[in-house]
């Protein structure tokens, strides 16, 4: 199962717990990851990237393993640890600054 | 007894404030959508358990919430905002032309008529319509025909924070706009006309007496006199006795006539409240004493209402959405500040206490009066 965490709002949103599980064939990239997520809980749709374009939020940004990927193609396989679950897809509100 | 239900829309969520006709003691529920800026809420005036709620956030965009059950409960509905056609541009800062692109929903508006219809006013501003509990939304396009290409954003973004309903006639819409101005429609939003003429900005606008480009706060009407308007505007206090055709200042004896909200009595239509704020440079009450003022008389001749408000220290300012009047009787006026505090006065303003002192900046206030 592919982990992804999921920043407070969005958790609060689509009423889930911190890690949401998502069952995924083929390639595990950030765009199979995402449709996935959106249609486990349509209501996340439009939060994370664009609903039409699929372009990622400006405040949005995903990070796994210790790499940030937000500026990755959404097509660009994820390190193995993502795709084996031993690590998780983090998606993060940026920081806010102040 | 009849009951009164407070909406209170926040920088961190939503609340809701309940009591009894007697207004004294008060239940007090969430935060809904606890970390997320709700600009506004409201309830249908048709099915008063209907309510709407914009759910908006910088990182993660705009949801629109929708509760059947007077606010316990909520769902999530529709929440693609498309301008209709090729979105064309509008004024930028540097004096170019700008893409039109939706940011957030400013306020919402059910209507009066229909149960299942609902208005959204947006940045950049457009005015959507709902005819399906907010499950899809179309744009009235034909209002930005009205001059739109030059309208340019204020500081606080170019949102349509004001919709109002002529109770007597549906088609009839009023709308505002921060930055462009005040605008009708007499044909249910398929065409729109500036109603700006008498509006001065003479330190904001090249021309004061431009047709489009006035910093709107906020219109009021009574239901029973629906062509006589207030509004606030950045500075000024004006009225209109034919739906917008004309406006001149009420200024009178205001401290400062710069504010944001504006309001209505409910049973007295030629009395108004507005709450000076020093200017527009310094967001808060004159000599640090939060005031609200009435007039009896439609304007000009205001008095200032300050039992139970705070008299020294006061630096808090009060919001466009941020105030709102029940249907009882006496009056009930309500009003949140940036500081937290939601007051209300069950006596037309004669007297206020704090319903809730501690809470997130508040954003906007609606209050329902309920069987």
């Amino acid at each position: 199962m592919i982990r992804v965490v999921l920043p407070a709002h969005l958790r609060t949103l689509a009423e889930v717990e911190r890690e949401v599980l998502l069952a995924l064939e083929g390639p595990v990239t950030l765009r199979s990851i995402l449709e996935a997520l959106e249609a486990c809980h349509p209501v996340l749709r439009g939060t994370i990237r664009d609903p039409v374009t699929h372009k990622r939020r400006p405040l949005v940004r995903f990070f796994a393993c210790e790499q940030d990927w937000s500026h990755a193609s959404s097509d660009a396989p994820l390190p193995a640890a993502v795709a084996d679950g031993s690590e998780p897809l983090l998606i993060v509100g940026a920081m806010a600054g102040g | 007894m009849s009951r009164v239900r407070v909406l209170v829309g926040t920088r961190k969520g939503a609340f809701i404030l309940t009591a009894d006709g007697r207004r004294q003691q008060w239940e007090i529920t969430g935060p809904h959508f606890a970390g997320w800026e709700i600009y506004h809420l409201k309830g249908s005036p048709l099915n008063p358990n209907r309510l709407y709620a914009s759910q908006t956030s910088s990182w993660f965009g705009q949801v629109i919430q929708r509760s059947n059950d007077g606010g316990a409960t909520w769902e999530a509905v529709g929440k693609d905002f498309n301008y209709e056609g090729t979105p064309g541009t509008h004024q930028w800062y540097d004096g170019t032309q700008h893409p039109w692109e939706f940011k957030r929903i400013w306020h919402l508006e059910p209507s009066l008529t229909e149960p299942e219809t609902v208005y959204a006013g947006a940045e950049d501003a457009a005015l959507f319509r709902s005819a399906d509990g907010g499950q899809t939304w179309q744009e009235l396009a034909g209002l930005r025909a009205a001059k739109g290409h030059l309208w340019q954003p204020g500081a606080g973004g170019m949102g349509l924070h004001t919709i109002v309903i002529d109770p007597t006639d549906p088609r009839r819409i009023y709308i505002a706009i921060s930055a462009a101005g005040a605008f009708r429609t007499d044909d249910a939003g398929a065409t729109w006309r500036p109603i700006n003429r008498g509006l001065k900005s003479l330190y904001e606008l090249p021309d004061p007496d431009a047709e489009v480009g006035h910093c709107v706060h906020r219109i009021a009407m009574h239901p029973s006199r629906p062509g006589v308007l207030f509004m606030q505007k950045h500075w000024d206090i004006m009225r209109s006795d034919d739906a917008g055709g004309e406006w001149r200042e009420v200024s009178g004896n205001l401290p400062s006539d710069f504010g944001f909200p504006i309001d209505v009595h409910a049973h007295e239509p030629e009395t108004i409240y507005v709450v000076p704020i020093k200017s527009d440079s310094e967001h808060f009450p004159p000599e640090g004493k939060l005031r609200v003022y009435r007039s009896r008389t439609g304007g000009n001749e205001w008095e200032p209402l300050t039992a139970g408000l705070p008299q020294q220290d006061c630096y808090v300012n009060v919001l466009r959405d941020a105030m709102a009047v029940d249907s009882l009787d006496p009056c009930g006026i309500y009003f949140g500040t940036t500081g937290g505090q939601v007051y209300a006065s069950p006596d037309s303003g004669d007297h206020w206490a704090p319903i809730v002192r501690d809470l997130p900046a508040v954003l906007s206030v609606e209050v329902q009066t309920l069987p």
